[in-house]
């Protein structure tokens, strides 16, 4: 934490920084900090907290606080940036508030932003303000000088694509820390009932929060049907004796905004020019034309996920098929070769493998979202995402779980509700994604047959179905989970979303989330990914034993092999890693629970299949290979599964049993990578076990719903 | 209802047309944040686009732009 400072004190002093969303704010905090940001969570809530040193004053922090328009705050996510500027998080002492605050300030949405200001200093904060967007309000920004005598502290004005102003901003951040603390401005004077109401309850305000009359006014207005986190009982009681009410919030509110209206908004002389973004508007949000864009700007990026990704994919995984052949060839036969091959190595490729689609939609999503698309989106689809309770915001992560859920859970960030990105991560896995695909064309092609339904292939018809069905199953999980699981319960809170003007992405910006997200997906959830992979392999792998009766393989192999005879040498090992496969700690929970899926259809063969897939879906398909003696010939492994008996001599998979089966596949949370990331979003373990547990249960109910009425039916 | 015509609200008024915010309605919590983002009594609004599903709505607001939904809009009530 406390590396070397310059000056030698030793000590680091924070600086915050706090602003609108759509304020440049991150852009910013990349200009003053450089390259050396670290990205971290806030405890208990899925928000980035990401800090880094002042550039070339490794004793000076800069704090990124979560964009908001207001400090008042009702859910734990909104408390963060007050528990920020005035240092109340739990695990911070007093020592820690930050010594400054810089308020990002928007020159073409002056009254708005300065809003927070106002609060802000209400607060005690020191603050210093980086007027932002002074490039796009042109000749109609505010003179920083005006804007300066007007709220008493510093105001700086800055365009952070170009850097032009940074320097002044770090001077400005540098004396401010060194000046001394100035009393807080006087805006406007609450009537006698509401000063009684603030002084009783500041006399409740907890021993380690600063006393002053703004905080006490903070709990007056936040205070009360919360889900605020670490506020004290006593507290509580204070705020909900004082009976705070609507009148209230308007003397505050109204008292700050005549303020505003009086010495800042005359600041701003004209409106800023819009014309460039009404014309564009005027296309992308068109009845008509908007809706065709919309579509094709989420055609490409379904399809970049979806198909595009494929080569880059192909790549990793054939960089660690060639690796694990290099290790096969180097390492002697044995427990440690396997290890290596099929645990380690195997295992590093399964978290890799999901880097090609997490870059491509991180960079998709920071390009619409530095263009001023992204907001357009939740703008264009709120309509049907709201009727399911549901984000617009939502659709973009969504529309990627078709592709995967990992880099799409990961996508829910872009939305700055905790319960709007819950409810999302809670849904996505219910998407057909493409490691469903390899499991549904086996089971299609191997046990539905090839015949025409209305003049359509019945296998096509299949598998469009089983799109409609997720599509139909996720809305409908977002439906009931948002008016049956408290936390998930929509807010009565106003959507208000703001349309920003069109601007100009910046490659570096883009580059350094894409990378942050990267980093952090490899660091978090992919040591989770990794492990679990292993663990999947010991228990497919061990105890390595044959039954005593079982055919000396070995031996045969190398008959085989001295004969030349390739064709028997590789059926004998098939038959060999089948045996193996048959006597694994895996298979064995696969008969064990073989009583519990029997309803379903299933044997214990797609017991272990089941249990195998957990690692990536498409291992089902990988495991059924080995456990038929097909190896990897799909073709012989769909004959071998069409002749599959039962004892009675039956077919053992029936096409119903193939319905319950895609069904299953279609509603399990089959997918640890996506509980990892779940896990590593959340951070907790509450949400993952929760997605588990609820889809775990849908699937089972789905398939034996499934398979016992088609029985009933005689199919 | 009828008595509903006498009091307007800015989910009722076509576009582009300048209107005078005179209440906002509402529970406590959510009528705050609407006021916050500056839409207090005494503001002009004018609805500048209706999203092509037909909501939300995209208002400017002291030289702003911002987009909410025909149900907040049903809360602020407006004089012509």
């Amino acid at each position: 934490m406390s590396s070397p400072s310059p000056v030698g004190t030793g000590v680091v002093q924070r600086v915050a920084l706090c602003g609108n969303p759509n304020t440049g704010k991150t852009t910013l905090f990349n200009a003053l900090t450089g390259l050396q940001a670290r990205v971290g969570n806030y405890p208990g809530v899925t928000v980035d907290r990401r800090q880094g040193r002042l550039r070339g004053r490794s004793d000076i922090e800069i704090i990124d606080v979560p964009g908001t328009y207001s400090l008042t705050a009702r859910s734990a996510d909104e408390q963060i940036a007050l528990d920020v500027i005035v240092g109340l998080d739990p695990d911070l002492t007093i020592a820690d508030r930050p010594a400054l605050l810089v308020v990002c300030v928007d020159a073409t949405q002056l009254a708005r932003s300065t809003y927070l200001v106002l609060q802000a200093q209400e607060l005690g904060a020191r603050c210093i303000v980086a007027m932002t967007m002074t490039d796009e309000a042109g000749d109609a920004a505010p003179d920083p000088a005006a804007l300066a005598r007007a709220l008493g502290c510093p105001v700086v004005a800055v365009v952070a694509r170009t850097g032009q102003g940074v320097e002044a901003l770090r001077t400005a951040i540098e004396r401010g820390l060194a000046s001394p603390p100035a009393a807080a401005p006087v805006r406007w004077q609450p009537s006698p009932a509401l000063a009684q109401k603030i002084a009783t309850v500041r006399a409740a305000l907890p021993a380690n929060w600063p006393a002053s009359d703004g905080l006490a006014l903070w709990a007056l207005a936040s205070i009360g049907d919360d889900e605020l986190t670490h506020i004290s009982p006593p507290l509580r009681a204070a705020v909900a004796a004082a009976a705070p009410a609507a009148d209230d919030d308007d003397e505050a509110v109204l008292g700050r905004w005549t303020w505003l209206d009086a010495h800042v908004a005359p600041l701003a002389e004209r409106a800023p020019d819009r014309s460039f973004t009404d014309r564009l508007d005027r296309v992308l949000l068109h009845r008509a034309l908007g809706l065709a864009v919309f579509a094709a700007v989420m055609f490409v990026l379904f399809m970049s996920l979806f198909a595009w990704s494929e080569p880059a994919i192909a790549v990793v995984e054939d960089l660690f098929a060639w690796l694990g052949g290099l290790a096969r060839r180097v390492l002697p036969d044995g427990l440690v070769e396997d290890f290596v091959v099929d645990g380690v190595i195997a295992g590093v490729g399964s978290v890799l493998v999901f880097l090609p689609q997490i870059l491509l939609l991180f960079f998709f999503l920071g390009l619409l979202e530095d263009l001023g698309y992204l907001s357009r989106v939740a703008y264009l689809m709120d309509r049907i995402m709201r009727s399911m309770n549901l984000h617009g915001r939502a659709f973009v992560p969504m529309l990627s779980g078709f592709a995967c859920a990992v880099p799409a859970i990961m996508a829910t960030r872009t939305m700055e509700r905790q319960r709007d990105r819950i409810l999302t991560m809670m849904v996505i896995p219910l998407m057909t994604c493409s490691a469903r695909l390899p499991v549904y064309t086996l089971i299609i092609a191997a046990l539905f047959p090839s015949s025409t339904f209305g003049g359509l292939s019945t296998q096509s018809l299949l598998m469009v179905g089983m799109y409609v069905f997720s599509i139909v199953t996720s809305l409908a999980a977002a439906w009931i989970l948002s008016r049956t699981v408290k936390p998930l319960r929509a807010k009565r809170l106003p959507f208000v979303i703001e349309l920003p003007p069109y601007r100009a992405p910046r490659l570096r910006d883009i580059t350094r989330m894409m990378w942050s997200k990267t980093s952090m997906f490899l660091r978090e959830a992919g040591t989770v990914i990794l492990a679990c992979t292993i663990a999947l392999w010991a228990l497919l792998y061990f105890p390595r034993a044959l039954p005593a009766d079982a055919p000396p393989y070995g031996d045969l192999i190398a008959a085989a092999e001295a004969r030349h005879d390739d064709v028997s040498a590789a059926d004998l090992e098939r038959a060999r890693d089948q045996a193996l496969l048959e006597h694994s700690f895996g298979a064995r929970m696969g008969k064990a629970i073989e009583p519990a899926i029997e309803p379903l259809g299933f044997d214990w063969k797609i017991g272990v299949g089941i249990i195998g897939a957990f690692a990536a879906r498409e291992v089902f398909v990988a495991t059924m290979g080995v456990i038929y003696g097909a190896g990897d010939d799909e073709a012989s492994l769909r004959q071998r599964l069409r002749d599959e008996r039962r004892p009675d001599g039956s077919p053992a998979y029936a096409p119903l049993a193939g319905l319950s089966l895609m069904v299953f596949f279609a509603l399990a949370c089959q997918c640890m990578s996506t509980l990892a990331v779940v896990k590593r979003e959340t951070g907790g373990y509450r949400w993952p076990l929760f997605l588990l547990a609820y889809m775990t249960v849908l699937a089972y109910g789905a398939s034996l719903l499934v398979f016992q009425l088609g029985t009933l039916l005689g199919f | 209802m009828w008595y509903r015509r006498l009091v307007s609200r800015l989910a009722d008024i076509g576009r582009h047309r300048a209107v005078t915010i005179t209440a906002v309605d509402g529970e406590r919590g959510f009528r705050r944040r609407l006021m916050e983002m500056g839409l207090i009594p005494g503001t002009r609004v004018t609805i500048t686009n209706v999203a092509p599903l037909g909501d939300p709505l995209e208002i400017e607001v002291r030289r702003g732009r911002l987009s909410i939904r025909r149900l907040e809009a049903a809360h602020i009530r407006i004089k012509r």
